[in-house]
């Protein structure tokens, strides 16, 4: 096969053709089952529009700003020095992986290091990797993130040249973090990260998915578009902790998928935190594919101003015995808009399941704006589940608790809405990066609303 | 322990509260003396939490008569952080859970928050830790309870021995322990009040709001005082909390509205 994927034909005037069609050409791949995906998403990015409010998906979340507005991919990689972005590393994170406006920076990485070379680990790009780890990728990349319904995901996968690799064979525990850093510095520019995570069986690895801005000065107020997907696989036994940190800037998009496979007795834990953008859309999918597998999903949205932050969650417990804790949290400014979608499937078959959801808001302002829908959807027998949401601004009691311990009521309500969000952050398995966003909820708590 | 010549430290005068327009506290009089122990007893609904809450400054509850001196000073003129400040300490009933904030930093907060007021040395965190340490000891708890959020997940005996923990640390002048018993296994009561006693000094005093004797046996009051109604009924010493456990409460009662009748029919 020798056809490139830009070969498809595209509706013309649709908002995707003008996104795709800023898109360099992509030479063929080698492998023709990445040629055969990429066309397929192509294909189906062809088809699909981008949803409304009158998608009951979409229904609190008004993208339409999204569309009034061009993006063009970068055309050339803005050149960093290690300094202008050591700020952004993390400490305890011996390996790293950066792309600069969806493009891989080699100097700024640190792919594998610290990492046994013979333990087979493999923290590399897509591009690099997939040379010698092509039969390790193809059974995952681009099975879990089903780009059919979603012009956003097919987008994506459309134009899947590079991303973020981490492969951990079986029975390996990596003990270091990987930080898988995406960095905006261009305005009006869209770029597609991808990141694909294998956890082999009995394995151990905790992610860390950071998504930060730094804009030239002059463009402090700028817009860019940032679409991601990502796909975590845990076989039998495997343990990945997720942390995912959405820190872009004030008038940035980001939408971004992310579906999680869960092998027998697996272990997924996730904390995701939303504190930047304009608009942005995160969708978390956890399937739990055998018996036995436990998730924990937390979830942090501190947004003000004009922000809008919607996150959508789906629990799939597909396979008896198992168990999830979700735990998401929003701390609602401004006159901010918040949503909270949070699914949790049982299957038929899958008895003896465990799911608790909890989901809590806090509005510190009279037009900042929640809206909150969990949904148990339950085909199974014997299970149980639990959940819950609550809106509303902070518990009086707790005020006067801690006035009576001699604060003012203002230092009250402040260490209070600090807390709310912290009780999520201190749940983050990563020390620095947990004090790094303390101090950012500290400062942004303080100042709200 | 009762001493000659001690100053007023709390001198309540015709209090009148009420919650949601409900008139809870009806012309109470209560007076508490540096260096004593006061234990307030009564039936549920007698207004002995009530009473708790109005002097910390709880904002459900509205004060429609009387008033309240602490050292001289209006209270009410004070807002609950003031009276803190001041020396007037809560210990609550049901201890408020704050996931999210360690405890040692609450307790560092509070402490030099209370210190800055009464112009004292404020302590950094490894100076503190030596400090909370020590007083925990007393207290008996482990050091652990340091990392965990306020409160979060705490059995109850373990938010009151927290609760007292504050106590120890503020220093505070008068001390009211609300219910402080509820929720005690035997051990844990006799901790609690091992730390309460020996807390108390002739300088300072503490109230004991309770339901039952049993806190009694370890904390020996020098006044017990019977709430029915919104007011002190009757006060005697610490024999009458054995003989309130052993008889009940409604003899005192009986006696109270018989007082009352004698006394109608005598100006009448």
């Amino acid at each position: 096969m020798s056809e490139t994927t830009t070969s498809i034909p595209i509706i013309a005037g649709s908002y995707l053709a003008s996104l795709l069609a800023g898109q360099p050409q992509l030479a063929a791949s080698p492998l023709a089952w990445l040629n055969a995906l990429r066309r397929d998403a192509l294909e189906r990015a062809g088809v699909l529009t981008l949803p409304t409010t009158r998608d009951e998906e979409w229904r609190f979340t008004d993208i339409s700003l999204l569309t009034k507005m061009s993006f063009a991919p970068a055309q050339s990689a803005t050149h960093l020095e290690a300094a202008d972005v050591a700020h952004f590393f993390i400490e305890e994170a011996t390996s790293r992986l950066v792309f600069v406006d969806g493009i891989y920076a080699p100097a700024l990485s640190t792919a594998g290091i610290g990492i046994g070379a013979d333990s087979g680990v493999v923290v590399s790009n897509l591009s690099a990797a997939i040379a010698a780890h092509a039969s390790r990728i193809e059974p995952y990349l681009g099975r879990h993130a089903a780009f059919d319904n979603d012009a956003f995901a097919a987008q994506n996968t459309a134009f899947l040249h590079d991303a973020a690799v981490v492969l951990v064979p079986r029975d390996v525990a990596v003990e270091a973090p990987v930080h898988l850093l995406f960095i905006a510095t261009q305005k009006d520019v869209v770029s597609t990260p991808r990141c694909l995570v294998v956890a082999e069986a009995g394995s151990a690895v905790t992610v860390i998915e950071d998504y930060v801005v730094l804009y030239q000065p002059r463009w402090q107020e700028e817009p860019h578009f940032t679409n991601a997907v990502t796909e975590i696989a845990l076989a039998d036994n495997a343990r990945v902790n997720h942390v995912r940190v959405q820190r872009e800037g004030s008038q940035a998009f980001h939408i971004a998928n992310c579906a999680v496979s869960l092998g027998r007795a697996s272990n997924y834990s996730s904390v995701s935190v939303a504190l930047g953008a304009r608009i942005s859309r995160y969708n978390l999918k956890v399937v739990q594919e055998a018996e036995g597998a436990t998730c924990t999903l937390d979830g942090l949205t501190l947004i003000s101003g004009r922000q809008l932050a919607d996150t959508h969650t789906l629990i799939d417990h597909a396979q008896p015995h198992g168990s999830s804790h979700q735990l998401h949290k929003c701390i609602v400014g401004g006159s901010a808009h918040a949503v909270f979608n949070g699914k949790v499937m049982v299957r038929k078959g899958a008895q003896r399941t465990d799911a608790q959801q909890s989901n809590r808001n806090l509005l510190l302002t009279g037009k900042a704006h929640i809206d909150t829908k969990p949904q148990l959807e339950i085909f199974a027998s014997d299970v149980k589940c639990t959940h819950g949401a609550t809106v509303g601004q902070l518990d009086s009691e707790e005020v006067f608790y801690l006035q009576s311990r001699g604060l003012t009521e203002a230092a009250a309500r402040k260490l209070l809405t600090y807390a709310f969000g912290a009780e999520v952050i201190d749940r983050i398995p990563v020390a620095s990066l947990k004090r790094q966003l303390e101090q950012t909820v500290l400062e942004q708590t303080t100042s709200l609303p | 322990m009762i001493y000659q010549d001690s100053k007023i430290l709390l001198d309540v005068r015709g209090l009148c509260a009420s919650v949601n327009g409900i008139d809870i506290l009806k012309d109470l009089d209560f007076t508490v003396r540096s260096g004593e122990i006061h234990a307030i007893m009564g039936q549920n609904g007698s207004g002995k939490s009530t009473f708790a809450k109005v002097l910390a400054g709880h904002p459900a509850y509205e004060v429609t008569k009387g008033t309240v001196l602490f050292e001289g000073q209006d209270l009410f003129a004070l807002k609950p952080e003031e009276r803190a400040r001041a020396g007037l300490f809560l210990a609550f009933q049901y201890p408020i859970e704050v996931p999210g904030v360690g405890n040692s930093q609450f307790l560092r907060l509070t402490y030099n928050t209370v210190q800055k007021q009464r112009g004292k040395e404020e302590l950094d965190p490894l100076e503190f830790d030596d400090f909370v340490r020590e007083k925990m000891k007393l207290l008996e708890m482990s050091p652990d309870f340091l990392d965990r959020s306020v409160n979060a997940g705490f059995s109850g005996g373990e938010k009151k021995r927290n609760e007292i923990l504050q106590m120890a640390l503020l220093a505070p002048l008068v001390a009211v322990l609300d219910e402080t018993d509820s929720g005690l296994d035997i051990d844990a009561l006799r901790i609690v009040a091992q730390g309460v006693n020996q807390l108390s000094t002739k300088d300072n005093a503490i109230v004991i709001v309770t339901h039952y004797q049993r806190l009694l046996n370890y904390i020996v009051p020098d006044y017990v005082h019977v709430m029915e109604a919104g007011r002190i009924i009757k006060t005697g010493g610490k024999a009458l909390a054995l003989e309130l456990e052993s008889r009940g409460y409604e003899w005192v009662s009986a006696e109270s509205q018989g007082a009352a009748k004698a006394a109608r029919s005598v100006t009448a």
